[in-house]
């Protein structure tokens, strides 16, 4: 019996080196999860029905390119889009045997931080299904968290990695920008877009970010990554902890988000950590304000393709330009609406300078103040999310409430840094995520924090109600 | 720097989107929030400081200009709405053509 709630990817790796589970059996029981759990979850979009491979089974965000899969972006203008090539992060997990369950949901063009935005219905959280299970990458997130993947592959703009899975209890990765290839990956921000690993544990994360990163000649924006160390240490020694006092006391933080961080840095200290405080602050002030002028802007550039001519949805009509703008309105909904319009408006002739101009200086200052903390720490700790999971419904109205889900997450994105979410407690029942970030390429760095801490934790990542 | 209307309407011509009525007015109301609270950026003075485009500190990165196969056009129209031979089909361009 194959208990997909409790089985890490790690663990499934081991049964079937010792032959004690065939392939076709993990895909069976994973399958069968699907069957017992989605149809309330809605982690998928699409499943795949068998696969050449027989190693441990992988699912993979809708904004992943899959050569004859389906992938929709979560939007309607790509709806029975077949990719006619792999993505590399797609092609290099084939090449490491995994097997593909299927592809998640996720709010459409990776633009939300709830997974309401899909064109598809929203995905829901497997510890409360009346709750979102945060975005845009909800549906890998909700789906390693109810068991029905042992881990997944998320994309990550301004939090859509982290935050789902600080919502859900799991591990997810923002890796570096740079060491993981875009090649293939639905194009939002594309100096912000990171694709990075939704798992159960920090070693599963570490196995898995090993198999996708690393130089593709496709995407001339990637370098070579220092080689993966799979983590093992249970102390903290040696290790300096930056607390930046304005991603810990930002407004909108919840009472028992800040206490269960705080357990959480305490621990850091009996880990054998030294733990100091350091400050950011325009980088926290000014992060989201800077994001939505440079991702919309870069967003309005991307989104341009969808015109209707080489793939996906037409909208008919007698003259060309009006064809375009048909399918476009009918195609997109009102999240990458809003964001095409802020973008092409930041970007406009007598804007330009002091929308997206001054943005690009902003990001400039972000990452002048991380540079500055990183000279004293190793390692910088703050709540992922200022809140756990909210109810479905609550923020859809007020896109700007729906923004600062990613308040904390944003500023490390800006300058390109990885962070890693790891669950660190729970509040009114919801689990909180703890962001590590650290300095570009120190991903080896946040693996064995993440571990140790994980390990003295104990946090148990199976959703109550599913236990 | 108030959004009115016509702004509206201007940029949804740039970005060709044939927006709705409904959605015109809910884009006036929804853009002017947004924009008040992102023009936070010129409260800084940043004269000074230089753009900032890529995250990485890298250089351009060449390869060798060697011609190679590219997809089989079969492959390349699987996704089109409307294919002519070798050619994407599309509605004439018009005067209406902006």
């Amino acid at each position: 019996m194959i208990d997909t709630l409790r089985l890490t990817a790690e663990e499934a790796i081991g049964m079937l080196e010792r032959n004690e589970v065939s392939g076709a059996e993990l895909r069976a029981a994973y399958r069968a999860a699907i069957d017992a759990h989605d149809e309330e979850l809605h982690c998928f979009l699409t499943l795949v029905d068998d696969d050449e491979n027989d190693g441990v089974p992988i699912a993979l965000k809708d904004v992943i390119s899959t050569k004859g899969v389906q992938t929709t972006a979560g939007s309607k203008i790509l709806e029975g889009y077949d990719p006619v090539f792999d993505s590399t992060v797609a092609a290099r997990c084939k090449s490491a045997g995994l097997q593909l369950l299927g592809k998640t949901n996720t709010d459409e063009f990776a633009m939300g931080s709830s997974t309401e935005n899909s064109a598809f219905g929203p995905t829901k959280n497997p510890w409360d299904p009346t709750r979102v299970p945060g975005g845009s990458g909800g549906g890998s997130a909700a789906a390693v968290s109810a068991g029905l993947t042992p881990w997944a592959l998320g994309s990550d703009t301004g939090g859509s990695i982290k935050q789902p899975s600080s919502l859900c209890g799991n591990v997810g990765l923002r890796p570096t920008y740079g060491t993981v290839s875009r090649y293939g990956v639905v194009a939002f921000a594309s100096s912000l877009d990171q694709v990075g690993p939704v798992t159960k544990t920090v070693r599963d994360n570490a196995l898995l970010y090993g198999i996708i990163s690393g130089r593709d000649e496709c995407d001339s924006t990637t370098v070579d990554v220092p080689p993966v160390e799979l983590p093992d240490g249970e102390d903290l020694r040696g290790l300096r902890i930056g607390i930046p006092k304005e991603l810990n006391e930002a407004d909108g933080i919840e009472p028992g988000v800040r206490d269960a961080v705080r357990l959480a840095i305490e621990l850091c200290n009996e880990l054998g950590a030294e733990v100091g405080e350091c400050e950011l602050p325009r980088a926290v002030e000014y992060g989201l304000a800077c994001y939505y002028l440079v991702a919309p802007a870069e967003a309005s550039s991307n989104l341009a393709r969808y015109d209707g001519v080489r793939y996906a949805l037409r909208e008919g009509a007698d003259d060309y330009y009006e064809m375009v703008s048909r399918t476009r309105d009918a195609g997109f909904g009102d999240e990458p609406k809003r964001r095409i319009m802020l973008g092409t408006y930041a970007l406009s002739a007598g804007y330009y300078e002091a929308y997206y101009g001054q943005a690009q200086k902003v990001r400039t200052v972000i990452a002048r103040e991380f540079a500055t903390a990183f000279e004293r720490f190793d390692v910088l700790v703050s709540p992922t999310s200022p809140t756990v999971a909210f109810k479905l419904g609550e923020r859809t109205e007020n896109p700007l409430a729906m923004y600062l889900a990613d308040v904390l997450t944003i500023p490390p994105n800006m300058a390109g840094l990885p962070g890693l979410s790891i669950p660190c407690g729970l509040s009114e029942g919801l689990p909180v995520g703890l962001q590590l970030i650290g300095a570009q390429f120190s991903e080896n760095t946040l693996f064995r924090t993440g571990h140790a801490l994980e390990r003295a934790i104990g946090f148990d990542t199976v959703p109550e109600r599913l236990r | 720097m108030a959004i009115t209307r016509d702004d509206v309407l201007h940029v949804a011509a740039l970005a060709r989107l044939d927006l709705t009525e409904d959605e015109i007015a809910r884009l006036e109301l929804q853009l002017n929030d947004i924009l008040e609270a992102v023009g936070k950026v010129s409260e800084l003075d940043l004269s000074d400081v230089p753009p900032t485009s890529h995250p990485l500190d890298v250089v351009n990165v060449f390869r060798a200009d060697e011609p190679r196969p590219s997809l089989p056009l079969d492959d390349v129209f699987a996704n089109a709405p409307e294919r002519d031979g070798d050619f994407f089909r599309v509605p004439p361009t018009g005067e209406t053509a902006a």
